[in-house]
């Protein structure tokens, strides 16, 4: 089957944190799954065994929130905080979807409360805020929780004088909650603003995709920003560049590795060095508080 | 407009019959009567309910007060700074230093054309990653020099284009929020037009946020969010009442702080009264805001933003 199924099936399951079991080893054997970027037939627990990267392309596919902090905290030390926040209706949002029953079905599909998931943890046994965006919630776009939980990480980061690592995805701005939607890119990035100037270290991973509101705020506004390989990464979606340029945009446009040969992050890092590199970083950017 | 066009036609009709010689038809004279009372009662229906979509248009109309109007007519010894210092000047964002009645501040804005050569040259009041940088160095400077900021909000976003993702479009919005959420003076925004997305955001928060009452101001456009959830454009109508756009729905949030009127069918059927309305408004602003610690503002700035949003379980 190919990867898009397996995670439809994985969807069902519920959210567990890693603390409890280890997620992406829980499937049962023999599964054999096609890789979205080489087509390659692969064996699911050889690609497992990778973090979910193909062995033969480099492909970096998806993960939900629970397989992130599985691979990029040391086990066992993750404690969520803030998990009982859930989205409201603020504006009766009706158009299309209904955005209640959408925020519903999502959580029902997901297991989880929000697009967002955060805690404290230890990254190489280092103590560290970490926060994983989660695609599957609604696209992991930004509404009053996304930014509110967010904004507490920040917050969460400066109390404790402890370095924060968020690991982005999103499409961007969450529409259906308007403008209340919007004005949490100010309010994450004016945490952000007062996190960096308290001297608390901040990393970014930015990872597939991250586009819109959300890379227009917190998401750029790290110490240091690294982008997993392949990741699209931009302001405006590709479709609407597209259409206003009215030309078929270059191979690799708002890639990661298009990213950093602008300048604009500082290194693509591949998912099964990323724990380390993670760790490292902090060791530098902590070195003030020790 | 394309929700006025019952009334042009009306006023068309009524216009050719009084080319004619009355005198020569007499019933005429009774049914220029009777039409010219119709004008007046759809003067009075059309206006006096307008739905969120023809507000956009209105905000949009090519003839409504733009941030070089209110330059003009609003200040004084106005300098205008250019430049980001990395890689241009971006026309299609204002930020100088000018005086508003004996006041010293920095302004910033969105900046559409009078005409189509203008409206080119400054992209239609789209910024590029060079016009957030430049306001952002303004925000700097008046930081570091005591000087408010006046911010007009006039933009259908940010720009979409290539070079403008290769120049790091989104990185230089969220450098502008940041640096903006910072700034240890006034800052007070009136959005006079078109509040588009994350382009108006970059400029558009701050201590207090004006809204003329036609304006309007959205995560995203009516027309792309109907494309987005019908697929279809035409549905622009429903989407922008939906996702609570207009100034009143933004006071209704506890966005924005006030309201300044405009003429029945908006600020272009006379910029003179709304001009007006938009000067009391910001002299009201900054005069409460003088009496404020300015080493405080930040903080209560980001207690403001603190309280957005609405969370179930919180
Ligand atoms: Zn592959």
């Amino acid at each position: 089957m190919p990867i898009s199924d397996w995670f439809k099936a994985r969807e069902q399951r519920k959210y567990t944190t890693p603390t409890e079991a280890s997620t992406p080893s829980d499937v049962p054997d023999g599964v054999w799954v096609r890789c979205e970027g080489c087509k390659r037939t692969l064996y699911m627990g050889d690609l497992e065994r990778e973090l979910m990267v193909c062995p033969s392309c480099g492909r970096h596919h998806d993960l939900a929130a629970p397989e992130r902090l599985a691979l990029l905290v040391d086990e066992g030390t993750f404690e969520e905080v803030d998990a009982h926040l859930r989205s409201a209706d603020p504006l009766e949002f009706t158009s299309g979807k209904v955005y209640s029953e959408q925020v519903t079905a999502a959580e029902e599909r997901t297991g989880l409360n929000e697009a967002i998931v955060c805690g404290r943890a230890a990254i190489g046994g280092r103590r560290a805020i970490v926060g994983v965006m989660d695609f599957r919630f609604i696209g992991a776009s930004m509404g009053s929780v996304v930014g509110e939980k967010v904004t507490r990480a920040f917050e969460l980061a400066l109390a404790e004088r402890t370095p924060l690592v968020l690991v982005t995805a999103s499409g961007g701005a969450r529409m259906q909650e308007g403008m209340l939607s919007l004005m949490q890119m100010a309010k994450t990035a004016a945490a952000a603003a007062r996190l960096a100037s308290a001297g608390v270290p901040y990393v970014v991973v930015l990872t597939n995709p991250t586009m819109g509101g959300v890379t227009a705020s917190f998401a750029t506004l790290g110490d240091v920003l690294i982008a997993e390989p392949g990741a699209l990464i931009g302001f405006a979606g590709p479709r609407l560049v597209e259409q206003t340029i009215r030309k078929s945009l270059p191979k690799g446009f708002q890639t990661s590795e298009f990213l950093l040969e602008h300048g604009m992050i500082d290194m693509v890092v591949d998912r099964r060095e990323l724990k380390d590199r993670v760790a490292l970083l902090l060791s530098y950017l902590a070195a003030g508080d020790e | 407009m394309e929700f006025e066009r019952p009334l042009d036609e009306l006023e068309g009709k009524l216009a050719s019959l009084k080319h004619l010689d009355v005198s020569e038809q007499p019933e005429l004279a009774a049914e220029i009567a009777e039409l010219e009372a119709e004008v007046a009662r759809l003067h009075e229906t059309l206006y006096a309910e307008l739905t969120p979509w023809e507000r956009v248009q209105i905000a949009r109309h090519p003839e409504r007060p733009k941030t070089d109007d209110y330059l003009q007519e609003l200040f004084t010894d106005v300098v205008e700074l250019h430049g980001d210092r990395l890689f241009g000047d971006d026309e299609s964002m204002f930020a100088g230093l000018a005086t508003l009645q004996g006041r010293r501040v920095a302004v910033l804005g969105h900046r559409k054309g009078k005409n189509t050569n203008e409206n080119i040259r400054r992209n239609f009041g789209s910024p590029h990653p060079e016009g957030f940088r430049k306001a952002e160095r303004l925000m700097h400077l008046a930081d570091r020099f005591g000087l408010p900021i006046v911010s007009f909000l006039d933009t259908a976003g940010a720009y979409p284009g290539l070079d403008d993702e290769d120049r790091g479009q989104a990185l230089a919005i969220a450098e502008c929020l940041a640096a903006l959420s910072a700034v240890r003076v006034p800052v007070v925004v009136v959005g006079i037009g078109e509040g588009g997305s994350g382009g108006a955001l970059a400029i558009g928060f701050g201590d207090r946020l004006i809204m003329l009452e036609n304006a309007y101001y959205s995560v995203i456009s009516p027309e792309m969010c109907a494309t987005i959830l019908h697929k279809d454009a035409r549905r622009a109508s429903e989407t922008s009442a939906c996702l609570q756009l207009t100034a009143d729905d933004l006071v209704r949030l506890g966005l924005a702080d006030a309201v300044v009127a405009e003429p029945r069918g908006g600020a272009h059927h006379d910029p003179a009264m709304v001009f007006e309305g938009v000067r009391t408004a910001l002299g009201t602003a900054l005069e409460s805001l003088s009496a404020v610690d300015r080493a405080t503002l930040p903080d209560s700035r980001y207690q403001r933003l603190r309280r957005i949003g609405e969370i179930a379980g919180g």
